[in-house]
């Protein structure tokens, strides 16, 4: 493994959101391949989470005050366990077994596998609709702490994400904050040309949520808009649309064309972490 | 006459010929869309037996929450909501949401008995019953109303195959009860039991009968309920009434039926279903309310093999692999061989 750039003091979100995308390259070079492309685009929005805005222990990754992380779409477990890794709650040295037998860290998220992780994902639509009996539950114990949910663009031609984004508003959710990636690339192509889900921000104010949208790699308006969110009028749910960047911070990935699933050649590995670096605040 | 090529050849009278009351000496019974009860005349019931036993469950267990999905008043949950109003979730006509904020609660700590009928648990949210509650293996109660073929409105409402897509998922706990009476102790079994249940429901009227047998209801156990030289019921469900009526019937006879009830699909008893079956000389009738596929014929069977038992003869009623007829539940019961009528008839004809 490549040698780990040392983490500066008081380090600042965009070194943890550079070493998320760092961690998550090098879980793709073990594999060769992923869904890396949606780990750099949602690097960002995970270190804003897990390092601006979350409470969590990472010692006791069930602590009971603890606010919950669910990752609905399974597939971005390589960028999630990144997170946890940075956050950590899963030890480094793991992320060489990535997607390995009998790892920790399977290809898609599972709850019974990993520390930190919420729920069980890859068929996708079902994160919304656990938040909210997460947030249910909360409310009913007293609690203060929060239900996060990241979820993808293509999942909006899900029902069953509209039948929770309904729910979320009838019991007047305002303990669960949601981000969704609309980084505009599911399996068959660009969303927005397989799915009709604009103009998502009318569609979910209509629908009674609180609704901010930003470009998801702007890590300012990241942390803005997630405290905004925190801060949002009582009894409504919130979400944060995040318009992002397949394969952001290495330009090569950014590039290509098809980059739902991708394929990286052997040497490319070190040119995708070089780029990193050489993208890496000063 | 094979059920489907029945129903394409009455489909094809419908349309082709008014009708003519005179040619039937029986009187046309009309459907009841969403039955209340499966009682029959004069037989003792019980008042919306699960509605009540979840009143006194949550009572001494504060973990306990309703939820349902537009079908509260259907299911009996309705008793329970006017109870606990602030324990009651209505989710909506939304299954997926109904299960998956099912597991949250439940993954906060609480129990939640999530209804709705049969049908919708079971073939619309089955993937959400399947990753959020049984992946997960959440503290979820799924309660059913119109398992199987207690509806007369048609396959959209008619459940025959709930428990094959039930018992092939695993970590789940599937029961099919047969009366209020063990209604009543399955709710306070299931809710301490940690871990996902599918329940099938009777709702409304519903049937009293093994008090008389005085049966108590044990998760995973299979009970003999009467013993007999002359035949072997392995049934689950509301044909555990079917067979004990039958079995009083065939005494004039002096048929002597032994009833084994089976309330708990999955996990099997296969124990007690093998020592039953081992008994010299008995034919075995397994009955069930559901299609023969995947059900409880099958499993009894597979059980029978695995313990290389072969009884004298082997007879299984259950509903045909076809989509069933819309119209009054007496009617298709006698007409797919449920009936305490036709099951009586059926099991003479086998013992000659």
């Amino acid at each position: 493994m490549a040698e780990a750039a040392p983490l500066l003091p008081n380090t600042s979100l965009a070194d943890r959101a550079y070493r998320i995308r760092r961690n998550a390259v090098l879980m793709g070079e073990v594999q060769g391949q992923g869904y890396i492309a949606q780990a750099l685009d949602i690097a960002d929005v995970l270190a804003v989470a897990y390092f601006h805005a979350m409470r969590w222990r990472a010692e006791d990754p069930d602590w009971e005050g603890r606010d919950r992380f669910l990752l609905s779409n399974g597939h971005y477990a390589i960028a999630l366990y990144a997170a946890l890794i940075e956050a950590g709650i899963v030890p480094e040295d793991e992320l060489e077994s990535y997607g390995s037998d009998d790892s920790r860290l399977p290809m898609s998220g599972m709850a019974s596998y990993t520390p930190g992780m919420e729920m069980s994902g890859g068929s996708l639509g079902l994160g919304l609709s656990i938040a909210v009996g997460r947030a249910l539950g909360l409310k009913r114990k007293g609690s203060d702490s929060r239900v996060y949910t990241l979820f993808s663009d293509g999942e909006l031609g899900e029902g069953s994400v509209w039948e929770a984004i309904m729910a979320a508003a009838q019991f007047g959710l305002d303990n669960m904050i949601a981000v969704v990636d609309v980084n505009n690339m599911q399996a068959d192509g660009p969303s927005t040309q397989v799915t009709a889900f604009e103009p998502l921000v009318d569609k979910l104010e209509a629908f009674g949520w609180w609704v901010r949208r930003i470009d998801g790699n702007d890590l300012d308006a990241v942390r803005d808009a997630f405290d905004a969110a925190l801060a949002a009028p009582a009894g409504k749910p919130r979400m944060i649309v995040a318009d992002t960047l397949m394969g952001k911070g290495v330009p090569f990935l950014e590039q290509r064309e098809k980059n739902h699933f991708i394929r990286v050649e052997a040497h490319e590995w070190r040119l995708a972490l070089d780029a990193l670096d050489a993208g890496r605040p000063a | 006459m094979a059920p489907g090529a029945r129903r394409a050849r009455c489909r094809e009278a419908r349309m082709t010929a008014s009708p003519t009351p005179a040619a039937s000496a029986k009187p046309r019974l009309t459907t009841s869309a969403m039955i209340a009860s499966i009682a029959g005349e004069g037989q003792r019931t019980k008042p919306a037996p699960f509605g009540h036993a979840l009143v006194e469950a949550a009572r001494t267990r504060p973990g306990i929450v309703g939820m349902t999905a537009d079908l509260g008043k259907y299911t009996d949950l309705h008793i329970f909501s006017k109870e606990f109003p602030d324990r009651s979730y209505q989710m909506g006509m939304a299954e997926q949401v109904l299960f998956g904020a099912a597991s949250g609660l439940a993954a906060e700590g609480f129990t939640p008995f999530a209804t709705t009928y049969a049908v919708f648990a079971t073939r619309r949210a089955y993937d959400f019953i399947h990753q959020t509650i049984a992946e997960e293996n959440r503290d979820v109660k799924i309660v059913v109303a119109l398992p199987g073929l207690t509806s007369g409105y048609g396959p959209s409402h008619q459940a025959a195959e709930d428990l094959a897509l039930m018992r092939a998922m695993p970590n789940m706990v599937v029961i099919d009860p047969c009366d209020a009476h063990e209604i009543e102790q399955i709710v306070p079994a299931i809710a301490d039991h940690k871990g996902p249940v599918y329940m099938r429901l009777l709702r409304g009227q519903v049937p009293l009968v093994l008090d008389e047998y005085g049966y108590s209801f044990e998760l995973g156990k299979a009970k003999l309920l009467r013993d007999g030289a002359d035949a072997l019921f392995i049934t689950s469900g509301l044909m555990t009434m079917r067979a004990h009526e039958v079995a009083e019937k065939l005494k004039a006879d002096r048929i002597e039926a032994a009833i084994l009830h089976v309330p708990t699909i999955k996990p099997l008893d296969e124990a007690a279903i093998a020592a039953a079956a081992a008994k010299s000389g008995r034919p075995v009738f397994v009955m069930e309310n559901h299609t023969v596929i995947g059900g409880l014929g099958e499993a009894v069977a597979a059980t029978l093999l695995r313990h290389r038992i072969q009884p004298a003869a082997w007879h299984h009623i259950g509903l045909p692999d076809a989509f069933l007829d819309a119209g009054a539940l007496p009617t298709l019961h006698d007409r797919y061989g449920i009936s305490v009528d036709a099951v009586t008839a059926r099991v003479k004809a086998a013992l000659g």
